[in-house]
């Protein structure tokens, strides 16, 4: 064996070396030490992430074609590395909590084990190691959303979440051997997508492609696989919220699109164009209308994030290099958006535990702060000019239409109805904190340091990443490295 | 004479109505329990389909069946971790009945 050919996973060596750091110092430091444990992981993983997104990365494939280190692959990981850091530190403050005192390790090791695992599924290029990487992260999600075992919620959503996670997952894997018996023995994504462009169209092919979208459906929480979102956002500590909501989505929707682009690319007119199709206006459309009558901001959250989802997936139907630079852009602007928004919640939640909207009201003469970084998250999420959103949302509906398809207007002229409809309710909240006349429900307070630092990070990138072109230029070219590879059994 | 060689439907049938009995009890139980097992059949359905494909179709290799063993070991993670969280549900609540965890709603 070629033992050179891991230093191809350079990001997946320093996720572990970090895991297993902390790991060692969650068992071996005394307690007083362990105080530290929160910072510890939070200046390593930052380091790390400077480190990976300055070494670069040679384009290779390792063993046996199974994992794949190309540009691509490398940008999402850099993106992700970034918001896993702003969730870090948003932590910083919730673990520092005397009921969190013997857990706090574990929280930090749970974290970085699932990040480890959507590293694998964002390069994985056989549809075991993508099982193993997609398992890998949403089993210990499981229990991080159980963290808070002393309240009740975080039970029922942990319980929600398993249940659907195993049920997905079995339907994925029913999909993957249905898959196995068309593609000739092998599973490799080449091979599959050899095989299904050499076979014709079968009654089998569509019920496997139907599996796999479901079963990948349920981790994007895509309409109508969409069930667990609202109740799993609620309970979950806030912190585990935001990592479900941002990181988890982003590497779920990176792998889709390489599943269906890569290994189903030869049958995308006939075969899942229209599944897909009607799926992005279900969940666009549903998760919109139910975000509309939520009265508590994590639930709100939760459907706000089902209808992104929605959008992310417009990248994919695109199926092309704008498709994918415009997906990557959508993911980093929205990492930034909800990671804003949450970082809020999070804050006054710490501080006050108080989550309704109507507890926003009035929040600009108490915390006028607070109530600037959300108003940007909710423009920004709306997709109002100068902000990020904006620029990520022109982009994506740019690659959708780049295909000239009537249909393919069509679906962008839905998308954009719904855009108008999520304006709505995103300005339902800051209509409650800054016109709403009645006095402030949250006391004025000063959040904690790591807080206000997460929350600058986020208003930077709100404000500057769609003025600052250079960086979807950059993304522009790491998906035309990959272009051939990725686009080759397109039709 | 019983023939040795059944044909490739002998598995295949089986196995999907395994899973449509999983799914079957999935959506019908009561029991976080009862789900958890109607879960292990859908898993163990999926398992049995690939390795029938692999044994009756690509004879001379052998990835089904290593997927099987991987997916076994996953599937047993998984109901370890399932087990884990219903223990804290049935301490926080005292059954594992559905309708005593559907505090939440819309």
């Amino acid at each position: 064996m070629d033992y050179s050919q891991f230093s191809a996973m350079i990001p997946e060596l320093i996720v572990l070396g970090i895991f297993i750091l902390v790991f060692l110092f969650d068992t071996f430091a005394s307690e007083s030490a362990r105080k530290a444990d929160g910072m510890l992981t939070t200046v390593l993983f930052g380091l790390g992430t400077v480190a990976i997104c300055f070494t670069g990365c040679l384009p290779q494939e390792c063993f046996g074609g199974m994992y794949v280190c190309n540009s691509v692959s490398f940008a999402l990981k850099c993106i992700l590395n970034i918001g896993v850091f702003i969730v870090l530190v948003q932590s910083l403050q919730w673990t520092d909590s005397e009921d969190m005192k013997m857990r706090r390790g574990e929280f930090y090791e749970l974290l970085l084990a699932t990040l480890f695992g959507m590293y694998l599924m964002i390069s994985a290029r056989h549809f075991l190691l993508f099982v193993i990487g997609l398992e890998t992260a949403s089993l210990p999600l499981a229990a991080l959303i159980a963290f808070n075992k002393k309240h009740y919620e975080s039970n029922e959503a942990a319980a929600k979440y398993i249940m659907t996670a195993v049920f997905s997952s079995a339907v994925l894997m029913m999909g993957l051997s249905f898959v196995y018996g068309l593609s000739g023995g092998s599973l490799y994504y080449n091979d599959v997508a050899a095989a299904v462009a050499n076979g014709e169209m079968s009654g089998m092919l569509i019920v496997a492609l139907a599996f796999v979208l479901a079963g990948i459906g349920f981790k994007l929480s895509l309409v109508p696989f969409h069930l667990w979102t609202a109740d799993v956002y609620q309970g979950a500590p806030t912190s585990v919220t935001s990592y479900l909501s941002v990181i988890s989505k982003g590497s779920a929707a990176f792998a889709f699109f390489v599943i269906f682009v890569q290994a189903f690319g030869a049958v995308y007119p006939e075969a899942w164009e229209w599944m897909l199709y009607g799926i992005i206006i279900l969940t666009i459309t549903v998760g919109n209308l139910f975000a509309i009558r939520q009265k508590n901001m994590k639930r709100f959250m939760a459907f706000s994030s089902v209808s992104q989802a929605g959008y992310i997936m417009l990248g994919v139907i695109a199926a092309n290099a704008i498709g994918m630079t415009s997906m990557l852009f959508y993911i980093l602007v929205y990492i930034f958006s909800n990671l804003g928004a949450f970082g809020v919640i999070q804050a006054i939640g710490n501080k006050s535990g108080k989550l309704n909207m109507d507890d926003y009201k009035g929040l600009h003469k108490s915390n006028p702060w607070l109530a600037f970084a959300m108003t940007l998250a909710m423009f920004s999420l709306a997709g109002i000019p100068p902000f990020a959103g904006f620029f990520s949302k022109i982009l994506i509906f740019t690659s959708v239409t780049a295909s000239n398809s009537m249909a393919l207007y069509m679906l962008v002229l839905i998308a954009l109805i719904n855009t108008i409809i999520s304006l709505y309710y995103y300005l339902l909240v800051v209509k409650a904190m800054w016109i709403a006349p009645e006095d402030p429900v949250v006391p004025a307070f000063r959040s904690a340091c790591s807080e206000r630092f997460g929350m600058w990070i986020c208003v930077a990138g709100i404000v500057f990443i769609g003025l600052v072109s250079p960086i979807y230029g950059w993304l522009s070219e790491m998906s035309n490295l990959d272009a051939s590879q990725l686009f080759a059994w397109l039709g | 004479m019983y023939s040795m060689d059944l044909g490739i439907l002998w598995y295949l049938v089986p196995s999907v109505l395994m899973f449509a009995c999983g799914v079957y009890g999935f959506v019908t139980r009561k029991n976080l329990i009862a789900i958890l097992v109607s879960l292990e059949l859908m898993l163990n359905a999926a398992d049995l389909n690939f390795v029938a494909f692999n044994r009756y179709l690509f004879p001379g290799q052998m990835e089904g069946m290593v997927f099987t063993l991987f997916a076994i070991a996953i599937a047993a993670a998984e109901t370890a971790i399932a087990i884990a969280i219903i223990i804290n549900v049935y301490r926080a609540v005292g059954n594992t009945d559905i309708n005593e965890i559907s505090k939440m709603k819309f």
